[in-house]
């Protein structure tokens, strides 16, 4: 098969299936949560909703989400802007995309997902060719911040750090499609926080990091969150996260960013290794 | 989960809780930005909402064989709509107002007066709502408005959802945002958020 035509199973299988740890995860949900509860009930309606998609090979999200690739250096020949751009313009014809690419001056669809800058392509380190679809209502959840926060009392140190995670899944209530999962990044500059934030997304739910200060906070941010009392789409319940990412970047002495990139359930990622 | 059937009573729908699961089985019409602006400049809604539900959706459906197939079908973001609603339930009779997201004091106060109700459609679950829609009777506005815009009449069996604002004043979302709120208060020591 050729790249593009791989770009298009890469796509299929992204779009109309949900990673398995994170059906594992939502599975885990679904009987920590009161039976008759909206939360059991809508975790179930997601599960339910995941089977399907997978079986009748049709998106498990209308919203196809920002389509980012990342290209492993090695493979940048065979896996050029070109092959995608061809692959995802298949894969929208096909039905696996929806039209989700819209001119932001001229308000005009591209109606191939393809325009320049869409999709994102990153040639990277990381092996294989990855594929990341991230929803536009999660994404308008995502936020930065700058530390110190006098409206959050958060200071320069890892306690102010917690008080803007948790700030952001307050914030987000059920409108980023509850339960979600956070990419973080603590540091670099604003344009690195969230490209470093939204990458974490990448990593598989039973991934702590390897750092252990970090690796502590993922499951102290994860408790806490699931103690808010959100929930499932923000009706109440005891899963109001699936999974907490972070990372650290260095930063320089005037700056102290916090970025948190917020992420759906629908946490669609998959990579092939050509 | 309480099972509701088109057409929907009165009665029924002011015995609906906030926070109870419900199946919806019968007609819905869908309605969104340029709907409630239609109905806003006083032109002729083509469908009678009398005890009927309005799905705020914008659905992928294309025509298979001479047939409408509903290929996803999940929920649009209500908050859009709070300017117009609350005069659409008082002039249309509407029961049931389904979307992702809940709407404004305003809406839930004509809710309150009329006998309506907000149900929240699981967000993202576009495969699943798209395969509870047996059928497409008709579509209107079709031409004028666009596939994503249209009035879909679409016959329902199962159709998920959680009663999120009732007709006695109460919403799960106003809730749920004041609880939350209180114990990330209490859980960082921060009474200025």
């Amino acid at each position: 098969m050729d790249a593009a035509g791989m770009i298009v199973s890469l796509v299929r299988d992204a779009s109309t299936s949900l990673p398995a740890d994170v059906e594992f995860a939502l599975k885990k949900a679904v009987r920590r949560e009161a039976k008759d509860s909206p939360a059991r009930m809508i975790v179930k309606t997601i599960l339910d909703n995941c089977a399907l998609a997978r079986k009748e090979s049709v998106p498990l999200c209308q919203d196809t989400g920002t389509l980012t690739f990342f290209v492993s250096d090695s493979l940048k020949r065979r896996f050029t802007r070109r092959a995608i751009e061809r692959g995802v313009a298949a894969a929208t014809a096909k039905g696996y995309l929806r039209k989700n690419c819209i001119d932001s001056v001229s308000g005009v669809s591209h109606d191939d997902n393809c325009a320049p800058g869409a999709p994102v392509i990153h040639y990277c380190e990381k092996p294989g060719v990855t594929l990341l679809m991230k929803g536009g209502g999660s994404e308008n959840m995502s936020r930065q911040y700058s530390l110190p926060d006098s409206s959050l009392g958060a200071g320069r140190d890892m306690e102010g750090v917690r008080k803007c995670i948790l700030d952001a899944v307050v914030k987000a209530q059920g409108y980023g499609c509850a339960p979600g999962i956070l990419g973080v990044c603590i540091g670099g500059d604003r344009a690195t926080g969230f490209e470093t934030a939204k990458e974490q997304l990448l990593r598989s739910l039973d991934a702590s990091s390897s750092d252990p200060r970090l690796a502590k906070l993922e499951r102290h941010i994860l408790r806490d969150a699931n103690s808010l009392g959100i929930g499932p789409m923000g009706l109440g319940g005891k899963t109001t996260l699936l999974g907490v990412k972070i990372a650290s970047r260095p930063r320089v002495p005037a700056s102290f960013f916090v970025t948190v990139a917020y992420m759906c359930w629908a946490c669609r990622r998959r990579t092939i290794l050509p | 989960m309480t099972r509701l059937e088109y057409p929907f009573s009165e009665k029924a729908i002011r015995a609906l809780k906030a926070g109870e699961n419900v199946s919806i089985t019968g007609r819905l019409y869908t309605g969104r930005d340029r709907f409630h602006k239609h109905f806003a400049d006083g032109k002729p809604i083509p469908v009678d909402f009398r005890d009927g539900a309005l799905y705020h959706c914008g659905p992928v459906v294309v025509k298979e064989g001479g047939e409408w197939r509903v290929k996803a079908a999940g929920p649009t973001t209500s908050v859009r709509e709070n300017p117009y609603e609350p005069a659409f339930i008082a002039a249309s009779g509407v029961r049931l107002v389904l979307g992702k997201g809940g709407m404004d004091s305003a809406t839930l106060e004509a809710m309150r007066r009329y006998g309506c109700v907000y149900v929240q459609a699981v967000g993202g679950a576009a495969a699943l709502a798209a395969a509870s829609v047996r059928r497409v009777a008709d579509v209107s506005l079709l031409e004028e408005f666009g596939a994503a815009e249209a009035i879909w009449h679409f016959d329902v069996v199962d159709f998920r959802g959680v009663v999120a604002m009732d007709s006695n004043g109460n919403s799960l979302f106003a809730k749920v945002a004041q609880d939350s709120l209180a114990n990330y208060r209490r859980m960082t020591g921060n009474e200025m958020v």
